[in-house]
């Protein structure tokens, strides 16, 4: 199993992808090759996320992460 | 309307008390061409920008800048964290810790707070991007302003990041000038 560290990586490598191809394709939405880039590496996205999670409790609040809410106020703040 | 999601966009460890950097960095903390500018700029012009392209590109890169000025605030506070008093009296900040402690307050490395006379709406979308194209610039130059004043590796790789990121961000308003131009 990866560490939460190496999973959070993964996870900002796959984000630095989307945001950049997200970006992209907000002044070139006609880009048929970057549309399916960003749909394979939103799916990558999702899976990892979702590793992490199960691992190592919710990253997202207001219902957007599958788990309770109670641990994720437990987890550390990413500033620490 | 925004979610939150519990990690930083680039990671930040900064283990070395460097209550002078802290200083240094307010300025994309609270200063003129901050991150905290940057969001509140793109975030504001966004609703009267006449072409969905262009609407998208003020969200999206208003919404990463709100990562980025999380980024520089987990960077100050841990420049601060464990600095002793004397240090942070030696780097000037006798008057920040006067004010505001150890906390991460929006204000420039003088010490002027924020304030929204520092970006402008003129409801003209080719003035407006034209002033986020500037902005883009700017906020490059302190960054490489900002690493010639360290050589500490902790600091300097996410302020590569951030200079790199400023760089993405002009090429696409660049991209949406031409957009507003041939409309
Ligand atoms: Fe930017």
């Amino acid at each position: 199993m990866m560490t939460s560290t190496e999973l959070l990586r993964k996870i900002s490598e796959y984000q630095f992808v989307t945001v950049e191809l997200n970006l992209y394709l907000d002044t070139h939405p006609g880009d048929e090759l970057a549309r399916a880039d960003y749909y394979y590496y939103s799916a990558r996205l999702k899976e990892v996320m979702e590793l992490y999670e199960a691992a190592y409790g919710p990253l997202m609040n207001f219902g957007h992460s599958p788990t309770d809410a109670g641990s994720y106020v437990d987890s550390a703040w990413p500033w620490e | 309307m925004w979610i939150y999601q519990k990690k930083l966009q680039y990671p930040v460890n900064i283990t070395c008390p460097n209550p002078r950097m802290a200083k240094a960095l307010m300025a994309q903390y609270g200063g003129p061409d901050s991150e905290l500018g940057a969001a509140m700029r793109y975030l504001t012009q966004r609703f009267s920008m006449p072409d969905n392209r262009v609407k998208a590109t003020c969200n999206d890169i208003g919404t990463e800048e709100l990562g980025h000025w999380e980024m520089i605030g987990a960077m100050i506070y841990q420049c601060l964290r464990d600095a002793p008093l004397k240090e942070m009296e030696a780097a000037g900040l006798a008057g920040y810790y006067t004010m505001h402690g150890k906390g991460v307050y929006p204000a420039d490395p003088n010490g002027v707070p924020f304030t929204a006379s520092y970006i402008q709406c003129t409801g003209d979308p080719i003035a407006d991007i034209t002033e986020d194209m500037a902005a883009e610039q700017k906020a490059r130059a302190t960054y490489e302003h900002l690493m010639t004043l360290t050589d500490d590796a902790s600091l300097l790789n996410p302020l590569r990041f951030l200079r790199e990121r400023e760089i993405v961000h002009f090429q696409r308003f660049g991209e949406c000038l031409e957009i507003l131009q041939n409309l």
